[in-house]
């Protein structure tokens, strides 16, 4: 597997520079000869498909959702962040990016994470023209809140669904685009393969949600923006359609899957309350910035939050992290609130919850101001638990939120199979081992909106694959066909007695169990076991009522849900090999004598990267060393 | 608690819907309304028939997937919450409970309680966006704002885009969601250069689509789950009355 990541030579503030002037570039007129097939259209895919028509590309791009506008990006409701240093605090692109290796743990590729950090001034500026409704200070300039894992105010918001308001800015953009007849929207549309010819990506199949009519696609390049893999764990923030079928069935094809363990569990989530439940809903982490987190220091404390007076309270993370407190990177804070549960020091239903206080805040601001900030949080909270977090504190616990891991991209995300790009949370290559709040965003438009539509002109012009024009009569894509109906027959077929739902259900435990917040060796092993043998039990149990060639909601799980049985297998053995703490990847058996992560930069300062072999084959891992010229390897501290 | 069901179940556009009855018992007052189809769901396959199909994806209320028309009201009885945020315990022991789909025209049936709404997709591809491109933006704060005007084209841009505005209007107008995007974008400096173009052209796609004309019931402002007022349908027709008299527009 060849996995040069192409970084560029030069000191990192101008390899981006230099790069846009060495890359190759096509010129205006031949642009409309290449067709893009972009898939996903959230905050990535939406912004990339509609630059990438204006730049003149002729564009097809896909969703499962009925309208692009409904992608998961716009459930981000805390912000995003930008070097743009209004606050005068001592923002800079050197220290975004410094907080950003520093918050990933050391497992990021430097270069990429420079980029990144450069161009996010240029995402507010371009979000602001197209009309998204930041928050304003009374002088009209735009207004920031402080995120965990930086002391600066950097990050930029819109109430509590800053990701609802970029997305539609976006999705504004790709109408215009559509309207204008050079962006062709296909929702309720799922791929499920990529089409290889001659070692190149041409080409994906799909099926159409409403008929299920299967069709190929050919075309000059394909961009896989289809988001990350939370659901894996049945119970995550992320949508109910949010699933790993692009990347996974891409990976079956040769590309590179990288650092599949890296997941992010987010601290401040509302907790489970039965079995019945079917996702977990976050609380902004921006609640963090006025909320207080504590759990009584006594374990099995009954008494009401309200009378239980201050002496007797464990405000842990600003014992713990007294100069980062509450707003201490997510991977700490959810570890810390799974350790004073494991205490017996957890409230609530069940004890796995900790306090998010806003006393104090009320007190401070009224309760005026604390609505000002937090109010929708603050109602969708009521809503959900039938209590008040103005007179009660929230009660929270973390929760599957966020992948970092993805398919392995270089320095022009692109993939190792020549043609296959990936942008968005769907790649690996920004967050290493934590992504802190308010980056995901950033990723998202910085890869669709000033990075991709520079480096697929350089891919067109360098391997030129107009030269071959390839149609969807082409045998690759007969045969790709013929093995999505199989499977989908086959799928059809088992006529067992169980629902999908009870497998996904299955498989979301033996993950939260063996691979979730805290994992080591015994309990790996233990999933690498269970997987297959409820993979096989699927296979010959699942009941999936109905025909293929309809509408068919049970098809349409059962289709991801059976990927997610082979890529759980994977996520567990890439935790296995990586035998180090590092950000949310916390092997228990690697971590200080007060519980903190203990990374090992000798033997694991790469991204592991995994070769799919075959069904029946054990894949081969190969790996990307990192290096860190510029911001020195050292533990990470948030005390 | 033990709720019986009525539940429209409609294979495909072209086939005649019904009203099919079923018993949900074990519900928990703690389960969304979603979870509680989640597990007649479960009861209907393991009974070997079909689940009821509906629309539904981010269950935190923002995504605009989930529909559903819950004892004749859009979203159900709770002000300002969509269906995915409706809980059960909004219900009481032995409760029947209709659901139906969105119903107007401008929303066709595709199963169950799913219907089709691109035309919403339509109506803003008509005109439903600032006209820049990517690249070459000034510095955000070289054009300040006013916090009142920015909040304004805030509230106006909560709009989720769920269609429960339709489904509640006697006459299936689509007035209150055409009206919260065109005044997000009026209230903005940098979407007024525009503005009397785009009324027009969003106004006319409206109607393109068989959506009727606001009769002033304000069902609409009542079920919307990002409560958005009535207010911005008045802006809209001065909008485009100024817009059509000085026929400023294509």
């Amino acid at each position: 597997m060849n996995l040069d990541a192409k970084i560029p030579s030069g000191p990192i503030a101008d390899k981006w520079d230099n790069h846009r002037f060495d890359m190759k570039l096509v010129n205006p007129a031949n642009k409309r000869k290449f067709k893009v097939l972009m898939v996903g259209s959230g905050l990535a895919g939406g912004s990339a498909a509609s630059t990438l028509a204006e730049l003149g590309y002729d564009v097809e791009c896909f969703c499962f959702q009925d309208s692009p506008r409904r992608a998961h990006s716009i459930a981000a409701q805390g912000g995003i962040n930008a070097a743009k240093n209004y606050q005068n605090d001592g923002d800079s692109v050197h220290r975004l990016f410094y907080d950003t290796v520093k918050g990933g743990d050391f497992r990021s590729r430097e270069a990429n994470v420079y980029r990144l950090a450069q161009v996010s001034a240029n995402i507010i500026d371009q979000c602001v023209a197209q009309g998204v409704p930041f928050a304003r200070e009374y002088g009209g300039q735009l207004a920031n809140r402080s995120f965990g894992g930086a002391q600066v105010s950097r990050t930029f918001y819109a109430r509590g669904q800053t990701g609802q308001q970029l997305l539609l800015g976006c999705y504004a953009g790709l109408n215009r685009q559509i309207a204008a007849g050079k962006v062709r929207m296909h929702p309720r549309t799922e791929l499920l393969d990529i089409v290889i010819v001659d070692g190149t990506a041409r080409g994906i199949v799909t099926r159409d949600l409403v008929t299920g009519k299967i069709q190929s696609w050919a075309g000059d390049t394909v961009v896989l923006a289809t988001g990350g893999y939370s659901t894996v764990f049945y119970l995550s923030t992320n949508a109910m359609g949010c699933n790993v079928t692009a990347t996974w069935r891409a990976h079956k094809r040769g590309a590179g899957f990288a650092n599949p363990c890296f997941t992010q569990i987010h601290p401040t989530c509302i907790p489970v309350s039965g079995d019945h439940q079917s996702k977990l809903t976050l609380m902004s982490e921006s609640l963090r910035n006025d909320g207080r987190v504590w759990v009584p220091k006594r374990a099995d404390d009954d008494r009401q939050p309200g009378e239980i007076p201050d002496a007797e309270r464990d405000y842990y993370l600003e014992r713990k992290y007294p100069s980062f407190g509450n707003l201490a990177p997510r991977d700490i804070a959810s570890r810390s609130a799974k350790e004073v549960c494991d205490e017996g020091r957890g409230v609530g239903p069940g004890k796995r919850g900790v306090y998010l206080d806003f006393r104090d805040s009320v007190e401070r601001v009224g309760k005026q101001g604390v609505s000002e900030r937090y109010g929708n949080l603050f109602d969708m909270y009521e809503r959900i638990t039938d209590e008040n977090p103005y007179e009660r504190p929230m009660r929270i616990y973390p929760a599957p939120h966020y992948t970092m891991g993805g398919l392995w991209v270089d320095y022009n995300l692109m993939s190792n199979v020549p043609g296959l790009h990936v942008i968005g949370e769907a790649n690996f290559s920004d967050h290493g081992a934590n992504r802190l709040g308010a980056s995901a965003l950033m990723q998202g438009l910085a890869d669709g909106y000033f990075v991709l539509p520079y480096t697929i002109g350089h891919y067109f012009a360098t391997y030129s694959p107009d030269k071959q024009p390839i149609t969807t009569d082409h045998p690759e894509f007969k045969r790709a066909e013929a093995e999505v109906n199989a499977r989908i027959e086959r799928l059809l077929n088992v006529q067992g007695s169980k629902t999908v739902d009870s497998f996904h259900k299955r498989l979301g435990r033996i993950m939260w169990e063996g691979c979730g917040m805290g994992r080591n060796a015994q309990g790996l092993t233990a999933a690498l076991e269970q997987i297959p043998a409820l993979r096989e039990e699927f296979w010959s149990g699942v009941r999936i009522p109905g025909s293929g060639s309809e509408f068919n909601i049970e098809l349409e799980k059962a289709g991801r849900v059976a990927d997610f049985l082979e890529f759980g297998e994977l996520m567990c053995r890439d935790a296995l090999a990586r035998d180090e703490s590092c950000g949310g990847h916390f092997r228990e058996e690697h971590q200080t004598a007060d519980g903190e992560a203990v990374r090992n930069d000798e033997e694991y300062c790469h991204a592991s990267v995994w070769e799919h072999k075959g069904d029946d084959q054990e894949p081969v891992m190969h790996r990307e060393a990192l290096d860190f010229e510029n911001v020195a390897l050292a533990t990470r501290s948030y005390k | 608690m033990k709720l019986t069901l009525r539940v429209w179940r409609q294979r495909n556009a072209s086939e005649q819907g019904r009203f099919e009855t079923y018993e949900a018992t074990d519900v928990s007052p703690d389960m969304s309304f979603l979870e509680m189809l989640d597990v007649l769901n479960r009861d209907l396959v393991e009974r070997s028939e079909e689940p009821v199909a509906f629309d539904h994806d981010c269950r935190e209320g923002i995504c605009g997937t989930c529909s559903l028309v819950i004892n004749g009201v859009a979203h159900g009885p709770r002000k300002a919450t969509t269906t995915c945020q409706l809980h059960m315990r909004s219900f009481k022991d032995g409760d029947t409970v209709t659901i139906e789909p969105f119903r107007a025209t401008g929303f066709p049936a595709v199963r169950d309680l799913v219907v089709d709404r691109s035309a919403f997709d339509r109506i803003l591809q008509s005109g439903g966006f600032i006209s820049v491109n990517t690249g070459g933006a000034p510095d955000a704060n070289a054009l300040p704002i006013g916090k009142a005007e920015a909040d304004t084209a805030f509230d106006a841009a909560a709009c989720i885009g769920c269609g429960a505005c339709v489904a509640a209007c006697p006459n299936a107008a689509a007035m209150l969601f055409v009206s919260a995007k065109i005044a997000h974008l009026s209230h903005l400096p940098q979407g007024a250069v525009e503005h009397e173009q785009r009324v027009v052209r969003m106004v006319h796609a409206m109607d393109g689509e068989g959506f009727g004309t606001c009769r002033n019931y304000y069902e609409c402002e009542a079920v919307c789950p990002k409560e958005i007022p009535v207010s911005f349908i008045a802006d809209m027709n001065r909008g485009y009355l100024k817009a059509a008299l000085t026929a400023a527009s294509d």
